[in-house]
């Protein structure tokens, strides 16, 4: 490509956290300017819609607590994406993994028939496995067949979304509400505590940060989440040192899918209470985990900022949706928009760029 | 000296400045090329030969200066606009693409013929016309990815001269080809400049400027130091005048001290990355204390051979066996594990973690051992300790430990590697092209380190294209052609051309009874 | 029912499904044979669904609808195009932002649209004379629109030019070796903007014959990850037009076949199918060693900076 004469690109060698912490900002307000301007074109004004956003998420005890409650599962699916995506694998499947979790904790509380104290855990380590299995499943054939990850993860959410139709609507179809594709209520011992008035699910959220804190650790000081790191920087010198690309594959997966597992017994055991149809369960947590990982720059400790920032918007974005009649799809576009400004920031970062007018 | 007047001069470059980040390219160049001259351009590495090269070539526009085609000043904005004044270039990394054919590389960007549809049977005759003027033979109708390298450096030049370039710059074009494929090159060149072309040939080989150039001009940390006519100056000067000191031309190297045996190599076979056979039955030995080099033009096999040596790649017949101990196929870890270095070839690409820390990237091979790991936990202040001593011992110039490999220099990021294969002392270090883009400092620092690996008894597989650094090193030559040795040879009295008749696949048998004959 | 009108069914619904499939393939190997991976497919191709419905309600002109369609999908692209060519971002995120964007807007606006019926939908033709004859005839030739036989034609049009024009060897040659290209003069950014815009264009189209013709109505996410099949039958195809339309045919009858299962496997699994036939697919040709030696695009997902190549 090339540039105009007046507009000059150098590479700048490495970026510092201030001017990625700054970019980052800038990118996101830049992306709430388009949304705003949608916003306007479909005849709503945009300030009332940020405003409303914001109170609505910030401005009471009440919308606290939602973006809170939004933020675990976000916490929880971005915590395991930072660990995928250091790998450079592209998974694009938490939300998959996050309703096999749903499923699995939802048969143990349905049908496993275990002791009330046994009940929840098992169901986390049940829901753990189910979302780390769905998540190997693609590992396993791109580290030994070579196929894209972004594709084989995302058909896997699609299969998954049909599981939990067809377990609601058939084998697990509940007998108590006849006529509505639930499956029965979990026991109250397969539910878990909430901070009263509010639907935060307080263990999950506990479990979540503690998570965040120890994949951090895995990432900085352990010998594996060192060759997590060889491995996505550079596959060939990891070939090189004799780092195993499936091993590493494997663990990033089992991980990552492991916490969206985790997030989906969260869903389960805090708010529903029982297995349902899949929009319902997860509204795209999987997919904004992803811009969740992606703002955090991979760094499992900031995931803890940019989750709740995200359970802002999602908290928000259930105000505006009631009071200004707009769609939950809503959530995508932002979602989308922050990504591209986000992506079109790196050259920001990695550039320094000049505009000089009038002739060299 | 006859007197040039300006309408001698088909290139005429004034004040040339380039800047990249960090780095003065181009330092106001002057340089004048007579119309029908080949004009050798000399420098080390990094002297901006190259860069200088690709203004003239339009791939790089100047922060200063002018370019001056037949005496009338001219913008070079782009590749194309250098083609359109008849400007072509052969770069050292061939510009071909792999999974197209000859013809259609040779038309490619082309907008000549009938608009969108080719006309290919009409290129096919030009371009066989050519050939045939200038003996460049090669099939129109290949992919050019079934041709050796010869054959491809000759779809380069066909590709220039399809479009009438009347100036054709050559980067490095000899480091690929065998001696002999050399000496046909430079045939070739010839009946082009009889044709009235003019060449600008860039190297780094003092040889080929007095063999091949009318004259030369040598270049050196981004200035011009000289422009000479190359019957009035010799080796010794001009390597004062490209290094800025005198050179020795010669290494020191101890008497051979031969060890145990280290590593035997029965029967090997391989298959490259392509599937088609890359190494045919090939056996040898390496004992302590000796460097066994490994010459032949580049894609024989060589790079396969290190890779099966060292665990990157199945090996399908054959043994390897390590002091007494089959090592055949065993992972890239436990043959490191056994002692076993690795300078890849490919040092960026392969060697380091351009984003990670010089401190990390040291101990990209031994981080799993102690000192660096306790348990599962990595020990950094371990890994630190390492890095600087690392940095004392092998001059690595870095702002700090902490700093990412990739902003260091090419001759640093070699002594990051070398640092870290050489830790632990291992007994068999095969390096791939060690020296390969060094400048003169960095190249002596690595093969004196090499040169002290072999006193102490290590085993030592070089591979190299640099016919120099093979005879000035080696105790012992080993000759590839087609994934087969052609022969193996003591250091000592070998021969230049008949390394060069090996290196084209004849077998070192058959070499000895010809030059015996002729003898 | 009998045998006949068995075969005719499914060979004629194959037709029908297969099409949009095709057409969004044949975009997205242009757009990676010139090097550039384009994972926005579903969101370029749900704007082009819900803007080809809205032109044709509105008008009640479905062909109006299609350009539409073809414009805001090209439009669409031009974002892609812009992230990974001229800033350099990462392909695959910017991929994902594209479909998740395209996901959205086609939400929000088209919330007002939902469940209202075409009135005038893209015809169905029937060829005269050609339709009579048996099988064959009822397949190709009776109740297919136009869409369908002019996709067909894209299909050696599109080889055509690929193969064995300047053109072909120009896109090719930048998705093999841009700096090649570009030391001959070729301008890499912009034969990969033409290349994605062309990508973003066909998948517009094959959103708008869903809304209009496939099934003409607005459903918010109506594409339902077709666009991630598309991304897979690209690399089964080998990136070449005329494998890609084996492959989406074959896709689309393996789809309809299953559906002969409805007795024995509940309808929610069988929905489920297609994306597993697509992981299935991807593994049948990740076997073979076919593979290396007809391989990606060298320089796909690979932003090109001068003097860096």
């Amino acid at each position: 490509m090339r540039a105009p004469k007046w507009l000059k690109i150098e590479r700048r060698p490495v970026p510092s956290g201030r001017t990625i912490f700054t970019v980052s900002i800038l990118a996101i307000l830049a992306a709430l300017v388009v949304a705003g301007i949608f916003f306007q074109a479909y005849g709503v004004s945009a300030i009332r819609a940020y405003q409303l956003i914001v109170k609505g998420a910030l401005g009471s005890k009440l919308g606290l607590a939602e973006t809170v409650r939004r933020a675990i599962p976000l916490l929880l699916c971005g915590v395991g994406l930072t660990i995928a995506f250091r790998a450079l694998f592209w998974n694009i499947g938490a939300e998959g993994q996050l309703l096999l979790g749903a499923v699995a904790a939802a048969g143990v509380a349905l049908f496993s028939g275990l002791p009330d104290v046994l009940l929840l855990p098992a169901m986390f380590i049940a829901g753990f496995l189910a979302g780390a299995l769905w998540g190997l499943i693609p590992a396993a054939l791109k580290a030994r067949l070579g196929i894209n990850d972004v594709i084989t993860t995302l058909m896997m959410n699609y299969i998954a979304i049909y599981l939990v139709e067809w377990l609601i609507h058939g084998p697990w179809k509940g007998t108590q509400m006849r006529g509505f594709a639930y499956t029965d209520k979990f026991p109250s011992a397969a539910m878990l505590p909430l901070i009263p008035g509010t639907r935060i699910h307080w263990p999950t959220l506990v479990l979540g940060l503690v998570l965040a804190v120890a994949a951090y650790i895995l990432i900085t000081r352990i010998r594996q989440g060192f060759e997590i790191r060889v491995v996505g920087e550079n596959p060939d010198a990891a070939r090189f040192a004799g780092i195993s690309h499936l091993k590493t594959t494997l663990l990033v997966m089992f991980i990552s899918g492991g916490l969206a597992g985790l997030a989906g017994v969260g869903e389960m055991a805090g708010i529903h209470g029982m297995l349902r149809s899949a929009t319902q369960i997860s509204m795209g947590y999987g997919y904004t985990a992803i811009i969740v990982a992606w703002l955090a720059r991979r760094n499992p400790l900031a995931v803890i900022v940019t989750s709740l920032l995200f359970g802002v918007i999602m908290a928000g974005g259930d105000v505006i949706k009631v009071s200004l009649g707009l769609p939950f799809q809503l959530i995508n576009l932002f979602n989308g928009l922050i990504l591209f400004f986000l992506i079109g920031s790196e050259l920001l970062m990695h550039y320094r760029i000049s505009f000089s007018f009038g002739r060299r | 000296m006859t007197l040039a007047t300006p309408a001698d001069y088909v290139v005429q470059l004034k004040g040339i400045v380039k800047r990249f980040p960090g780095v003065l390219a181009n330092d106001g160049i002057a340089l004048d090329i007579k119309r029908g001259e080949i004009h050798c351009l000399l420098g080390e590495n990094g002297a901006g030969k190259t860069t200088l090269m690709r203004v003239l070539y339009g791939l790089y526009q100047p922060d200063a200066g002018e370019i001056l085609l037949n005496g009338k000043p001219i913008q070079i904005s782009s590749p194309r606009a250098a083609l359109t004044h008849h400007i072509g270039m052969v770069h050292q990394h061939f510009r071909l693409v792999p999974t197209l054919s000859v013809e259609e590389n040779i038309i490619l960007g082309l907008d000549e013929g009938t608009g969108l549809f080719l006309n290919l049977r009409k290129t096919r005759k030009k371009i066989e016309k050519i050939a045939q003027e200038y003996g460049l033979q090669v099939d129109p109708q290949t992919k050019v990815w079934q041709l050796s390298v010869g054959q491809r450096q000759r779809v380069e030049i066909l590709k220039a001269l399809y479009r009438e370039a009347d100036i054709l710059i050559m980067d490095e074009p000899t480091s690929v080809l065998t001696p002999q494929e050399v000496d046909q090159l430079f045939a070739t060149l010839r009946t082009l400049v009889d044709d009235g072309l003019t060449i600008i040939f860039i190297t780094h080989k003092l040889d080929e400027v007095m063999q091949v150039s009318d004259r030369v001009t040598v270049l050196r940390q981004g200035k011009l130091v000289a422009t000479l006519p190359t019957s009035q100056t010799d080796k010794p000067s001009l390597a004062r005048l490209m290094v800025g000191r005198e050179v020795i031309f010669r290494l020191e190297k101890s008497p051979l001290q031969r060890g145990e045996k280290l590593l035997e190599v029965n029967g090997l076979h391989a298959l490259s990355d392509r599937g088609l056979q890359a190494l045919r039955n090939v056996s040898f030995d390496i004992y302590g204390g000796e460097i066994l080099s490994v010459a032949g033009v580049s894609g024989n096999g060589q790079a396969e051979l290190a890779e099966v040596l060292t665990g990157l790649r199945r090996a399908t017949k054959g043994r390897v066996i390590l002091l007494g101990k089959a090592i055949t196929n065993r992972s890239a870890r436990e043959i490191a594990d056994l002692g076993v270095a690795h300078v890849p070839a490919e040092r960026i690409k392969m060697g380091i973690v351009p984003n990670m820390s010089v401190r990390e990237n040291l101990i990209l091979k031994d981080y799993r051992h102690p000192p660096f790991s306790r348990g599962v936990f990595l020990n950094y202040k371990k890994a630190e300790a390492n890095a600087q001593r690392a940095m004392a011992d092998y001059q690595i110039a870095a702002p700090s430990d902490n700093t990412a490999a990739k902003l260091l220099s090419g001759g640093n990021i070699q002594r990051m590697v070398l640092a870290r294969e050489l830790l632990g002392n291992p007994r068999l270090i095969v390096a791939a092209h060690p020296t390969y883009g060094l400048d003169v400092g960095a190249t002596e620092q690595v093969r004196q380190v090499l040169l002290k690996q072999r006193d102490q008894g290590a085993a030592i597989l070089l591979i190299s294209e640099d016919l120099e650094e093979v005879m000035a090193l080696s105790d012992r030559i080993l000759v590839m052609f087609s994934g087969e040795v052609m022969g193996i040879v003591d250091a000592e009295g070998a021969k230049i051309d008949e390394i060069g008749l090996m290196m084209a696949g004849e077998r070192k048998e058959e070499v000895e009874v010809a030059s015996t004959e002729v003898a | 029912m009998g045998w006949e009108t068995w075969v005719i069914a499914t060979f004629s619904r194959t037709l029908a499904y297969g099409t949009p499939l095709l057409l969004g393939t044949l975009g997205e190997i242009y757009a990676e044979r010139s090097g550039v991976l384009n994972l926005g497919i579903e969101g370029m191709m749900i704007m082009g669904a819900y803007s080809a419905f809205a032109i044709a309600y509105t008008t009640g002109n479905p062909w109006l609808g299609i350009l539409t369609a073809a414009v805001v999908g090209g439009a669409f692209s031009l974002i892609h195009a812009f992230a990974s060519i001229t800033l350099k971002a990462n392909q695959v995120v910017s991929g994902l932002a594209l479909t998740m964007l395209g996901l959205g807007l086609s939400g929000v606006l088209g919330r007002g649209w939902e469940g209202k019926p075409l009135p005038a939908p893209l015809g169905k033709i029937t060829v005269p004379v050609l339709s009579d004859i048996p099988v064959l005839g009822p397949i190709l030739f009776d109740g297919q629109n136009m869409i369908v036989y002019l996709t067909i034609l894209l299909v050696p049009l599109l080889w055509y030019i690929l193969y064995r024009t300047r053109i072909g060897i120009t896109i090719r040659s930048v998705g093999e070796n841009p700096a090649t290209a570009d030391s001959l003069g070729i301008n890499v950014g912009r034969v990969r903007y033409l290349c994605v815009v062309v990508g973003g264009i066909l998948a517009g189209v094959a959103g708008g014959y869903l809304s209009v013709a496939y099934r003409p109505a607005w459903t918010e996410g109506m594409t339902a990850g077709m666009g991630w099949i598309v991304i897979a039958l690209t690399i089964f195809a080998f990136w070449n037009p005329a494998i890609g339309m084996l492959g989406a045919y074959l896709f689309a009858a393996l789809y309809h076949l299953s559906f002969r299962l409805q007795p024995w496997v509940s309808p929610e699994l069988l929905r489920a199918m297609p994306y597993a036939f697509a992981i299935v697919v991807l593994i049948a040709v990740s076997r073979g060693t076919l593979q290396k030696r007809m391989g990606a695009p060298a320089a796909l997902t690979l932003p090109y900076t001068r003097g860096e190549g």
